[in-house]
C-alpha cells in the first residue's frame, strides 16, 4: 500500500493536497476545529499565538487576490509571518524551475507553503520535494482540486443545515474546468451527502462524472427540484466566447439562478458561490444579494477552514 | 502512593466561601474549561452574582501545541462584559504547572486589561513550573508525577475528583 502523502506515520494531517485522498476522519476533524475559530474573527484582537514565529510562504504561481488574501488574513490570525509572492511575474518568467523556488525558499527556513499554479499535481510535486518540516497546502492546482474551498463549502452547509445525511446538493455551471466543484464533490461524497447533483450544458460537464456518484442534468428546473444546496460556479471569461458556450446571455438564460429558478428548490435551500461572482451571467443579483444567499458567510468561513487547516498541518 | 481525595463538594463549598468573601461589585467569574466551567458555574449560582459568567477555552494559547497538536472540540471563549479595569477571579479545577493559567492570563489581554485577577482552584497539586500561585484553595493534594487528579460531573450536577494514569506525564 503506497502511503498517503498528506498523512504522516501517525495519521494526522501534515500537507493539504486534495479532499479525495482524505479519510472521513480527517475531513470532521478540520471542521470541528474551524467552528472553533470562527469566534476568533469575532474579537477585538483577532489573534491567536499558535503559528507565533512561524513562516507561511504563499507561492502564487497564478493570479488570485481572494484565496490569497484569506489564506493571509487565516496565517497573520494564527499569528504566523507571512510572505506574498507573486511567482508569475518574478522567477518563473526568468526561467527558474519550480523545484528550484521552492528549494530557495525552503532554504529562507520556510515552515508553510501555500501553493496555487495553474498546473494540475503541483502541490503534490512540491509536497514530495520538500523536507518533512515543511508542510505544504493546496491554493487550487490546475483543474484538479482546491481543497480549502471544497472544505469552506461544506463548512458553510453544515453551518446552515446541520448535517449532510439527509441533503440533496446541486452543483451549477461549468463543472468540467471547475477545481472547486470536484473538491466539493469529494468532500460532500466523504461525509455522506446521499444525493450530489450537476447541472449544466453538455459541453461544460465531465462525461465520467457518473463515476463520482453524481447526477447529471441539463434542465435547471429538474435538477433544481426539492435541492437544500445550490452551488452556483463561476463562468470564467475566456470559456463565454469559445466553442463550449454560445454566449454569456444564452448561459444565462438556461443556467443563471434568478429567482423563478430558485423557486423550484426546497424554500429553505441555501446559495453558494465560491466567488467572484459574473452578476448577470452565473447569478442573477436579486438572489446573489437575496436572503438565501450565503456567499459572504462563506467567505468569512474561509479564513476559519484555512485557520484550521495551517494549525493542524503545524502541529502534526 | 496511595493518595485519597477529598470530597469535590464539599471543596467546593470551601471556595465559594473564600470566594464570596472577596467579591466587590465590579467583579468577574471566568471559568477555565473544563472543570473550572463547571466550578465557576456553581459559584456564580450560589453567590448569586450580578456580572455574567465567563469561560475560556486555552487551548489555543497553549505553550505546548507543536507537542500535543491541537484538540478539535475547543469550544469558544465567551467573556460577556467589558475587561478593562475588572476585578477577574480565574476559577480551574486543578492547579498543577501553572501553565493553564499563564495562558489563561494571555489570552485574557486580549480582551483588555483587567484592574486585577485572582485564582481560585478547587485542588493546589504543586509542582509549579511557573511563579503563580492561586489566592483561594479549596486543597492542597499530593499525588505522584504519573497521576493525573480529574474533576467529573455527573448527570445531576454532582462533582466528584478522580485519580487517572498520566501516561503523558506532561503538566496539567
Amino acid at each position: 500500500m503506497t502511503a498517503n502523502p498528506q498523512l504522516n506515520a501517525r495519521g494526522e494531517l501534515t500537507h493539504l493536497l486534495d479532499i479525495e485522498g482524505l479519510p472521513a476522519s480527517i475531513l470532521w476533524q478540520i471542521l470541528d476545529t474551524a467552528r472553533s475559530f470562527v469566534s476568533i474573527g469575532e474579537r477585538e484582537v483577532k489573534k491567536v499565538p499558535l503559528l507565533r514565529g512561524k513562516s507561511v510562504f504563499n507561492l502564487f504561481f497564478e493570479a488570485s487576490t481572494r484565496t490569497r488574501t484569506t489564506f493571509e488574513i487565516a496565517a497573520k490570525r494564527l499569528s504566523a509571518d507571512v510572505i506574498n509572492l507573486n511567482i508569475s511575474t518574478s522567477s518563473q518568467n526568468k526561467g527558474e524551475r519550480v523545484l528550484d523556488t521552492v528549494a530557495n525558499l525552503a532554504a529562507m527556513n520556510a515552515d508553510l507553503f501555500v501553493v496555487r499554479h495553474a498546473q494540475s499535481g503541483a502541490a503534490h510535486l512540491i509536497a514530495k520535494h520538500v523536507s518533512p518540516d515543511i508542510h505544504v497546502i493546496n491554493a487550487g492546482d490546475g483543474r484538479h482540486e482546491h481543497p480549502t474551498q471544497g472544505l469552506l463549502d461544506v463548512f458553510t452547509i453544515r453551518h446552515y443545515k446541520n448535517e449532510f445525511s439527509n441533503l440533496r446538493v446541486a452543483i451549477v455551471g461549468d463543472v468540467l474546468h471547475s477545481r472547486v466543484a470536484r473538491s466539493q464533490i469529494h468532500a460532500l461524497a466523504r461525509l455522506g451527502c446521499p444525493e450530489i447533483r450537476a447541472i449544466g450544458p453538455r459541453t461544460l460537464l465531465p462525461r465520467d462524472i457518473g463515476a463520482l456518484g453524481v447526477h447529471v442534468y441539463h434542465d435547471m428546473a429538474a435538477g433544481l427540484k426539492d435541492v437544500d444546496v445550490i452551488t452556483m460556479l463561476r463562468l470564467q471569461n475566456e470559456r463565454m466566447q469559445g466553442p463550449l458556450l454560445p454566449s454569456p446571455q444564452e448561459f444565462f438564460k438556461n443556467y443563471g439562478l434568478t429567482p423563478e429558478k430558485l423557486a423550484f428548490a426546497r424554500p429553505d435551500a441555501i446559495v453558494l458561490h465560491p466567488g467572484p461572482i459574473n452578476r448577470g451571467v452565473e447569478i442573477d443579483s436579486s438572489v446573489a444579494d437575496g436572503s438565501q444567499s450565503v456567499i459572504l458567510p462563506q467567505v468569512t468561513f474561509g479564513i476559519a477552514i484555512r485557520m484550521a487547516v495551517m494549525s493542524m498541518v503545524a502541529s502534526s | 502512593m496511595t493518595t485519597r481525595l477529598p470530597d469535590a463538594e464539599a471543596l467546593l463549598q470551601a471556595l465559594a466561601g473564600q470566594v464570596g468573601s472577596a467579591i466587590r461589585d465590579n467583579t468577574a467569574l471566568i471559568g477555565i474549561h473544563t472543570g473550572g466551567v463547571w466550578l465557576a458555574e456553581r459559584l456564580h449560582r450560589d453567590l448569586e452574582l450580578a456580572v455574567p459568567l465567563g469561560t475560556l477555552d486555552v487551548n489555543f494559547y497553549r505553550d505546548d501545541f507543536e507537542q500535543r497538536g491541537l484538540r478539535t472540540q475547543v469550544r469558544p471563549s465567551t467573556i460577556p462584559f467589558e475587561v478593562d479595569g475588572r476585578d477577574l477571579i480565574l476559577v480551574d479545577d486543578v492547579l498543577y504547572t501553572g501553565r493553564t493559567i499563564r495562558a489563561a492570563m494571555n489570552e485574557l489581554f486580549d480582551y483588555g486589561r483587567p484592574a486585577s485577577i485572582r485564582l481560585a482552584t478547587l485542588i493546589d497539586r504543586g509542582g509549579r513550573e511557573l511563579p503563580i500561585a492561586p489566592q483561594f484553595v479549596g486543597a492542597r493534594v499530593e499525588v505522584a508525577f504519573d497521576q493525573n487528579i480529574e474533576l467529573t460531573r455527573d448527570e445531576h450536577g454532582r462533582l466528584t475528583l478522580k485519580l487517572s494514569e498520566n501516561t503523558a506525564a506532561a503538566g496539567h
